[in-house]
């Protein structure tokens, strides 16, 4: 087993390029998926099953089948629907629905955990009911599922690498293209693997302590 | 879409198929060894396992089956089939994630039926094989399942390694008929499919176990389950 260190720092300015990329993506991604979740939870309460079930469908769809697939679909098929965006867009697009189906799961359960007493009391006062969600129920659920949330993005990091199938140069992608320009494949390889593995456990650390201060 | 094009795809599905038993069976194995070794009362072992659970769970899938297929070779001089190289990758990182379903189910058992083997002086591998494991595997079950669809979509990642896999066959179609909304779609949909008969397996097998110690399957949203469910199947939990 050889280990070049020169080949560590040649590799390190494509590193923080691929690194700045990885959370761009990973920040805009989490965005679409917070809102979006959002969306289809508040629709699944919809009075009417007209709404509630194609939702239903198609978040199912969307959750049960691999986000790689869904990638390249929206980068090769969206062009032949004449819709042109960069590998980026594409690739934030796709995360970031992907993930709003599980954040979605997410709104559900901390809609759900709001005590019923809650909506009695917003009745009782005679609360519009656009206001009954605005100032009673989503900031009673979303202080409960923060700490759900920002699990997922944690796992949304984990799945920017797919966004290297559709010719982004994230992390992965810089040390793909690294190891085949010098043909060194170790190092840059074990080093955003070790890169991946720092920021999920430091981000897994920033969570719990929030998690403690939100929870109670 | 010709016949020869089917019989990629067909060869696509078995092959994805072949990957998902293999590495299943990996990650369970990997799941139940760790999990359980977490509760071991050495802290050198729990830590050990904790350890592993964190690495495995902190790197991303995809860098995983790039590191076994590109680094392994070079750094140990021995290059695995590509079919055992993606079993490998997979089972180890989903594996991982399973073993914090296993810790959870076993630290969810009533805590008096522990103290019950004790006061019977059981010995600790009998009080995990005949008390807690039997209480607790049912539990695991849902957990499971959702994580088995996770390993589904993780196996379509082997296809950037060129393995002849369902998504690796879809791009060679799409090249060989020059339109991706087709194929795409219709690989989308076997997915589903695929998904649909094992969250349907493990339903069964759920009802089947929960059967055997006297309690009814959950139906409808599990709130709880799901504000946890991106610790089982993501990452977030601690070491030892």
């Amino acid at each position: 087993m050889t280990w070049d260190w020169n080949a560590v720092s040649d590799f390190m300015p494509q590193f923080w390029d691929g690194l700045l990329v990885t959370l761009q993506a990973l920040a805009l991604g989490s965005l679409i998926s917070f809102a979006l979740g959002l969306v289809w939870a508040l629709l699944m309460r919809a009075p009417s099953r007209f709404v509630r079930w194609p939702v239903g469908v198609v978040t199912e769809f969307v959750r049960n089948t691999p986000l790689l697939v869904q990638l390249f679909f929206l980068f090769y098929v969206l062009p032949e629907w004449g819709v042109t965006l960069s590998a980026l867009a594409t690739g934030v697009i796709g995360i970031g629905l992907h993930y709003s189906t599980y954040t979605m799961q997410v709104y559900r359960a901390g809609i759900e955990a709001v005590p019923p007493g809650q909506w009695e009391a917003a009745t009782a006062l005679n609360l519009p009911r656009v206001r009954t969600w605005q100032v009673v129920i989503l900031p009673q659920a979303i202080r409960r599922v923060v700490p759900a949330l920002g699990n997922y993005v944690i796992s949304m990091l984990k799945d920017t690498p797919m966004l290297m199938v559709i010719t982004v140069l994230e992390m992965l992608g810089e040390a793909r293209l690294f190891a085949q320009e010098h043909f060194q494949f170790t190092e840059p390889l074990t080093v955003i693997g070790v890169a991946f593995i720092v920021i999920s456990y430091l981000a897994s650390l920033l969570l719990r302590s929030l998690e403690r201060r939100l929870v109670r | 879409m010709t016949s020869g094009l089917w019989e990629l795809v067909f060869k696509g599905i078995w092959t994805t198929v072949q990957l998902l038993f293999f590495s299943a069976i990996l990650a369970a194995a990997v799941s139940f060894v760790v999990g359980v070794a977490r509760t071991h009362r050495l802290w050198i072992v729990r830590f050990l396992a904790g350890f592993y659970t964190e690495v495995f769970r902190g790197t991303s899938a995809l860098v995983m089956i790039f590191w076994v297929f590109f680094v392994l070779p070079p750094a140990f001089g021995w290059q695995l089939v590509p079919m055992w190289a993606g079993t490998l990758a997979l089972g180890l990182t989903y594996g991982a994630y399973g073993s914090e379903i296993v810790r959870g189910a076993l630290k969810a058992v009533d805590p008096a039926q522990q103290e019950g083997g004790i006061a019977l002086s059981f010995t600790p591998w009998q009080r995990m094989r005949l008390i807690l494991l039997p209480q607790a595997v049912p539990e695991m079950i849902p957990p499971f399942s959702n994580l088995l669809i996770e390993l589904l979509k993780g196996t379509a990642l082997v296809s950037v390694m060129g393995m002849g896999d369902l998504a690796f066959s879809g791009n060679l179609v799409r090249l060989a008929l020059q339109e991706s909304a087709g194929i795409y779609t219709y690989l989308l949909l076997i997915y589903f499919v695929i998904a649909f008969l094992l969250t349907r397996l493990m339903r069964g097998l759920e009802k089947k176990l929960k059967a055997g110690v006297g309690k009814e399957p959950q139906r409808g949203l599990d709130t709880d389950a799901e504000l946890k469910r991106a610790q089982t199947t993501g990452v977030g939990g601690q070491v030892a």
